[in-house]
């Protein structure tokens, strides 16, 4: 039972899913204060290093104050996604590994992955999205000018592109968890490099530069959205960035299965 | 409970301890990974510098100030907290409590026996750091490099009195990871992890001399560059351990009140 042979059944199910979370995450509302306020310490922790840099100059690598502050804006944004998301479901399974209760998710009747990835959300996280909206603002109000809806429409797609790269990335590390168990700080360490994501991308160079690019494409994740929205993105890496994309999800979804096909249950 | 107790169980406990970090070696190995954002931080200011230099920062200083930054973090480093929250929300803390020796010394104790494999991680790096900044970053009296010693072990102190703290935080309320999540945006933001704290514009500057977090990093790490002379760095000294002294008695405290609200479920 693929979602493939029977998309509506899955649509039901991710509403049921996220009905679930969302009531889930009612229930702390205190969380909603804590998680915004943090959002914005962490949002103010990325801003804090362009205004020094940009106090001292107009523009660093090429890009000016306005223009980082779009990258700021996507991975704002991103973050959100991440941890308002992904993180959530996705730190559950090392937790079921460790318990042996993943057998209870690969015996119910739907894709594990997807049960899995459905499974929690932390709908406080959407803080985020305003606070990205809020730098966007700034930014513009900073350039003098306003996206025209093809930028809008190129962002949209840059965006949906990083997002699914992050999921890929997040799932491979969540994979590794069935060869070794302890595997919590293999997501620190995940989001340890994607803190770099926060400035454009060409201020990096060299070995890193090339890492970040092509091993963990942060430049995909922030730069490109950001260029998107400024419009100057180039439509080849568009595509590229899509390609990119699909095959990194292909390639998630592999070793994914490959992975619970080595789940030997714990206890007994 | 007794000190006699505590000090004589307090060499096996640490020969214990580093036996534990030996046995998780791999997990450490990818900690000390997760850690490199001064190295990151370090390729954003290295290209701003290389245009012209901020403040007194050139690249030289820059490289020098977060290579040590690095160094420092690697051996002040603490997450007693998680495990505490962790013992605490399920019980297990029952366990320790069993023991003769204060829970919070043996806490100590594993923070602590953890040392010896960081410094075999941090020392690597600030060997290139000497190569690569040469001599130029790095101070050259005798002096302030005790100081320096002193200093780290009160950021040390610091680091792991505030993961008790927040520790005995999960006693009181139920959403103390969050209270860690905030604490720790404060820490980087405001500790000079990512930026020099003499880069701030002035008004923070100014707020930030008086909080602890400046003397978890940024201290330890501008007396090993050499931005202070003997008299400044004393008085800052002076200023870490009057931290450590606070920290001291508000864990102290945190714990003997929250002890009585512990509740062990299960069994």
């Amino acid at each position: 039972m693929t979602w493939t042979s029977s998309p509506l059944r899955y649509l039901r199910l991710l509403r049921t899913q996220v009905r679930a979370s969302l009531l889930l995450g009612l229930q702390y509302r205190v969380d909603f204060i804590l998680d915004g306020l943090t959002g914005l310490f962490w949002t103010a922790s990325a801003i804090l290093p362009l205004v020094v840099v940009f106090r001292s100059r107009p523009t660093i690598a090429g890009w000016s104050f306005g223009e980082a502050l779009m990258v700021t804006g996507w991975f704002t944004f991103l973050e959100g996604v991440l941890e308002g998301a992904v993180n959530p479901s996705l730190s559950e399974v090392v937790e079921h590994i460790r318990k042996g209760t993943f057998d209870f998710v690969l015996l119910k009747p739907a894709d594990a992955q997807f049960l899995i990835s459905t499974a929690r959300l932390q709908p406080w996280r959407a803080t985020n999205v305003l606070t990205a909206g809020a730098l966007f603002a700034w930014g513009f109000h900073l350039l003098g000018r306003v996206p025209t809806p093809r930028s809008l429409a190129a962002a949209a797609v840059a965006t949906a592109a990083a997002i699914a790269v992050l999921y890929s990335l997040k799932t491979l590390a969540v994979s590794a968890a069935f060869f070794v168990v302890r595997v919590d700080n293999l997501a620190h360490l995940f989001d340890a490099v994607f803190d770099a994501a926060r400035w454009p991308a060409p201020i990096f160079r060299g070995v890193v530069r090339i890492v970040f690019t092509f091993v963990i494409p942060l430049a995909l994740m922030t730069t490109y959205p950001a260029q998107a929205l400024l419009g100057t993105l180039p439509a080849r890496t568009l595509a590229f960035a899509v390609a990119g994309a699909a095959s990194s999800l292909m390639v998630s979804r592999m070793v994914w299965t490959a992975a619970i096909a080595r789940y030997t249950s714990a206890g007994g | 409970m007794s000190l006699r107790n505590t000090a004589r169980a307090w060499p096996t406990l640490l020969r214990v301890g580093f036996a534990e970090a030996v046995a998780y070696r791999a997990e450490m190995f990818i900690w000390v990974l997760a850690t490199t954002m001064p190295l990151v931080m370090l390729a954003l200011w290295s290209t701003v510098a290389r245009e012209a230099p901020i403040g007194r920062y050139g690249e030289t200083e820059f490289t020098a100030y977060f290579l040590a930054t690095f160094v420092v973090r690697q051996l002040t480093g603490s997450w007693v907290f998680y495990d505490m929250n962790f013992a605490v929300r399920n019980g297990t803390l029952a366990m320790r409590l069993l023991r003769p020796v204060h829970p919070l010394w043996t806490y100590a104790a594993e923070a602590l026996a953890a040392m010896p494999l960081r410094l075999v991680v941090s020392l690597p790096v600030a060997i290139i750091a000497l190569v690569v900044v040469g001599s130029r970053g790095i101070t050259h009296d005798p002096v302030l490099w005790g100081m320096w010693g002193a200093s780290v072990i009160g950021a040390w102190l610091i680091t792991l009195l505030v993961n008790l703290l927040i520790g005995c935080a999960s006693f009181y309320i139920e959403s103390s990871l969050k209270l860690m999540d905030a604490w720790l945006v404060f820490f980087f933001v405001l500790s000079g992890y990512i930026i020099p704290i003499d880069l701030f514009p002035a008004g923070l500057r100014a707020i930030v001399a008086w909080l602890p977090f400046r003397f978890q990093i940024g201290f330890p790490v501008e007396v090993m560059t050499g931005a202070h002379d003997r008299a400044g760095a004393l008085a800052l000294l002076g200023g870490q351990w009057l931290w450590v002294l606070a920290g001291f008695v508000a864990t102290a405290l945190a714990w003997r009140g929250g002890l009585r609200r512990f509740a062990a479920y299960g069994g």
